[in-house]
């Protein structure tokens, strides 16, 4: 009893601190109080998860939906730089066969060589041909079903499945070496073929192997592998469009910027910013005399729709930042307006006021930290688990995030008890101790 | 005693008890108000977000589109019976289609539509300016060259009848309008004497509302082919469905936060004043008559806070609509009974729990302290 005397009586008490004694108190005052400790634990642990969850659900909401987007599919272009015009009315095409330019089939693999080949999800190119089928002048199309294609060691295997995900097939998809074809359902209705059947287009014959179903012009179309497209138009190795589908980030005023006429360090940073205007300027440089285009209709309005879910999520988890904080603070606030009474006997006994807050204060660091750490771990892994049952994927909390919410649950510990400590050292120690303040 | 005195006293102890412990009352009320607050924004936003996101989704364009079964085209009553069908529930643009030559004898297709209607439709096309007047087209940026429209005027021509048209923008879309003509839908009428073959139809609402169109124009326009646009209205479920259900859980998470600290600070109050419930124990006061006070008390908290915090959580509400979406959101006045419910229940548990604790006490070890 003499060392608590000793260390709570010579004031101001900041030169003489018995360490000792301190740590004593603090140990035992959580000893003792379990209860009261464990339910401001409990508030500040729960703060701290949901912040963190909330935290990791702001940040990685803009990569999910970016990746739901894309089932809008493509949202690039990659056409001839020296193309003529296309005449297209719904699903007819009417160009002359010989006009037009065409992009070589063997430069594809370069589009996942461009600085943005990760954000490249999905790519198909398209030649169009015009064939007779029963005679009906119908466009068969040539693309990639499930193809593979290598740059270095790095394969990657895409086609119109992935790059059109609303794209339905009954039967199946041909192979990609295959001779087989789908015919849209517009057209099969009319051709009345079936999946298996077989149909002659300008003489030959091939076989079905599903009816497509795409809602839009394909459904009166015909859709084979390239090769074979290419067999009928007589251009081996060509193709005429490319349909990339790219994670981008939203256009801004930045983006929509020439940059012929920003200066070198501008420039590096618009070229490594996914806008879609740099995508399309890295893949314009990567496949040869081409023109690549944002395709507007699904690039603006993804960047609009990416923009207000993202700042949706921004500002709700800014509420329940401020949400758990407030009520943290209340929790806290309360804990500390029931320890008047020990207030007032260490008052009572001499105690001064620096070392009795920091009594207070070191009890709600240590809870702070405690409650952080497994508020931390819990809002990771809810954060993973939401992630993982809404977007198929998982949300990753970054580690970087742990100080900052560690910080935050100190700051709102300590800001919560701060008033309460505030008012408790100043209460006189005899009301304080009669239970009249 | 008078029952009418008794009232009163309740009521006075009430009361006096908020008055004489204010800081405790006061951070007690803060969290009320809070997870209150709390709960009415992440409701309302739950509730309006799908509308907001809704208009956002419009901007993709048409999602039904109807093509004319005749190569003739719509008649004007069929357009007209098309647009009472569809009604206020969405926009309606036709399009009239041709492959025209141009002076160098080269095909190009032209198009006839309402630019008014157009522009509405399709927010994402970009146009230098919009043709105002008759005469005046939209040339896609692809056709600009072809045609020298950047030198001004230019002739084009079908089934032996030509019309002379000034380019007065250029419009870009990274699509098929690229390559080709737009002018006013009277004029292309005039010109070509083909009338629209295909509607775009923006059809607004939930996913049940735009197929029970889909289904009402097939049944009662039988001259068309009406067809969803699976590219835009798949993409919108699946979003749409997966940005509520992020929001329903984050909503679920804040209200368990707060309600936690609800129950977390008013135990802690309860617990505090186990000296004033001895004393009024040991007056004879009991069990159920300090159970009533207690939550007398915490049901007036409950209401104060929750009609607090139902006002500030549609203030929050508004605010991030109004940032967010630079639209308002409709207050959802529905919500407060829920919320209220909600409020009431939490306070009364957090209340009447530590009281339950406290009855096996005996007073007299509450006063001396043990």
């Amino acid at each position: 009893m003499r060392s608590l005397f000793k260390s709570l009586t010579c004031s101001p008490a900041s030169r003489c601190f018995n360490t000792d004694m301190f740590v004593r108190l603090v140990y035992e005052s959580f000893r003792r109080q379990t209860r009261r400790k464990l339910l401001v634990a409990v508030a500040v642990t729960l703060g701290a998860a949901v912040s963190t969850a909330m935290i990791g659900i702001a940040t990685g909401i803009g990569d999910k939906i970016s990746r739901e987007l894309r089932n809008y599919g493509a949202n690039l272009i990659v056409t001839p730089d020296e193309d003529a015009l296309d005449v297209q009315i719904g699903s007819v095409n009417l160009r002359p066969a010989s006009g037009g330019a065409y992009l070589d089939e063997a430069a594809l693999p370069q589009i996942k060589g461009i600085f943005w080949r990760n954000n490249i999800a999905a790519f198909a190119p398209e030649l169009p041909v015009n064939v007779n089928a029963n005679g009906h002048q119908v466009t068969l199309l040539g693309t990639y079903f499930s193809k593979t294609v290598a740059l270095g060691k790095e394969q990657f295997t895409t086609g119109a499945p992935s790059t059109f995900p609303w794209w339905k097939v009954e039967g199946n998809w041909p192979q990609d070496e295959s001779t087989d074809l789908l015919i849209g359902e517009k057209l099969a209705a009319s051709l009345n073929s079936q999946p298996g059947s077989r149909v002659e287009l300008d003489g030959a014959s091939y076989r079905v192997s599903g009816i497509l179903s795409t809602g839009g012009d394909e459904d009166g179309q015909i859709v084979a592998p390239l090769g074979v497209a290419q067999s009928i138009a007589g251009r081996p190795g060509k193709l005429r469009t490319i349909y990339v589908s790219a994670l981008l980030k939203p256009e801004d005023t930045f983006a929509r910027r020439n940059p012929d006429t920003l200066s070198p360090s501008e420039r590096d940073r618009w070229y490594c910013t996914p806008y879609p205007q740099s995508i399309a300027f890295q893949l314009q440089e990567a496949i040869p005399h081409s023109r690549a285009e944002q395709i507007r209709r699904v690039a603006q309005n993804e960047g609009n729709i990416l923009t207000r879910i993202e700042g949706l999520m921004l500002l709700i988890t800014l509420a329940a930042l401020l949400t758990s904080g407030l009520a943290v603070s209340a929790a806290m606030a309360t804990a500390m307006f029931e320890r008047r009474t020990e207030v007032g006997l260490m008052k009572a006994l001499g105690a001064g006021h620096f070392p009795l807050s920091m009594i207070f204060v070191t009890e709600s660091v240590l809870i702070a930290c405690v409650g952080g750490l497994i508020g931390f771990a819990f809002g990771a892994l809810l954060a993973k688990e939401l992630g993982r049952t809404i977007f198929g994927s998982e949300i990753v909390v970054q580690p970087v995030l742990f100080p900052v919410v560690l910080a935050l649950a100190i700051a709102v510990t300590f800001g919560g008890s701060a008033v309460a400590i505030r008012r408790a050292v100043k209460y006189d120690p005899v009301l304080a101790l009669r239970g009249e303040a | 005693m008078r029952p009418g005195s008794r009232t009163a006293m309740y009521f006075r102890m009430l009361y006096r008890a908020a008055m004489l412990r204010k800081g405790q009352a006061a951070s007690a009320l803060t969290a009320i108000i809070v997870a209150s607050a709390a709960s009415t924004a992440m409701l309302t936003l739950y509730v309006d977000v799908q509308a907001k996101l809704r208009k956002e989704f419009r901007n993709f364009g048409a999602n039904i589109v109807m093509q004319a079964r005749s190569p003739k085209g719509f008649t004007p009553e069929e357009l007209r019976s098309i647009k009472t069908t569809v009604g206020d529930r969405g926009l309606v643009v036709p399009f009239s289609y041709a492959v025209a030559r141009d002076q160098h004898e080269q095909a190009i297709v032209a198009v006839g539509t309402d630019f008014d209607l157009a522009r509405k439709l399709n927010p994402w096309w970009s146009v230098s300016a919009w043709p105002s007047s008759k005469g005046h087209a939209l040339v896609g940026v692809r056709a600009e060259r072809p045609l020298d429209a950047d030198r001004g005027g230019f002739t084009l021509s079908f089934e032996g009848k030509s019309v002379q048209l000034t380019s007065r923008g250029t419009l870009r879309t990274g699509a098929g309008e690229d390559s080709r003509v737009y002018l006013w839908l009277p004029e292309f009428e005039a010109w070509t004497g083909l009338s629209p073959s295909t509607v775009e139809i923006a059809a607004s609402g939930t996913p049940e509302e735009v197929g029970g169109l889909l289904h009402r124009l097939q049944q009662t326009i039988l001259a068309g082919e009406v067809h969803a646009v699976r590219q835009v209205t798949e993409g919108e479920a699946n979003l749409l469905g997966k940005t509520r259900s992020t929001l329903l859980s984050s909503a679920g998470f804040i209200v368990c936060t707060a309600a936690l600290c609800v129950l977390a600070t008013l135990m802690g109050w309860v617990f505090d004043r186990r000296r004033d419930f001895a004393i009024m124990k040991a007056l004879g006061a009991s069990d159920r008559l300090i159970a009533m006070f207690v939550a007398g008390e915490a049901a007036a908290l409950a209401c104060v806070g929750a009609i607090a915090g139902f006002f500030a959580g549609m203030a929050i509400a508004a605010l991030i609509g109004r940032l967010n979406f630079h639209a308002p959101v409709s207050p959802q006045f529905n919500l407060f009974p829920r919320i209220l419910a909600g409020t009431l229940l939490v306070t009364l548990v957090a209340a009447l729990l530590p009281l339950r604790l406290l009855r096996r006490i005996q007073p007299a070890m509450i006063l001396r302290g043990e």
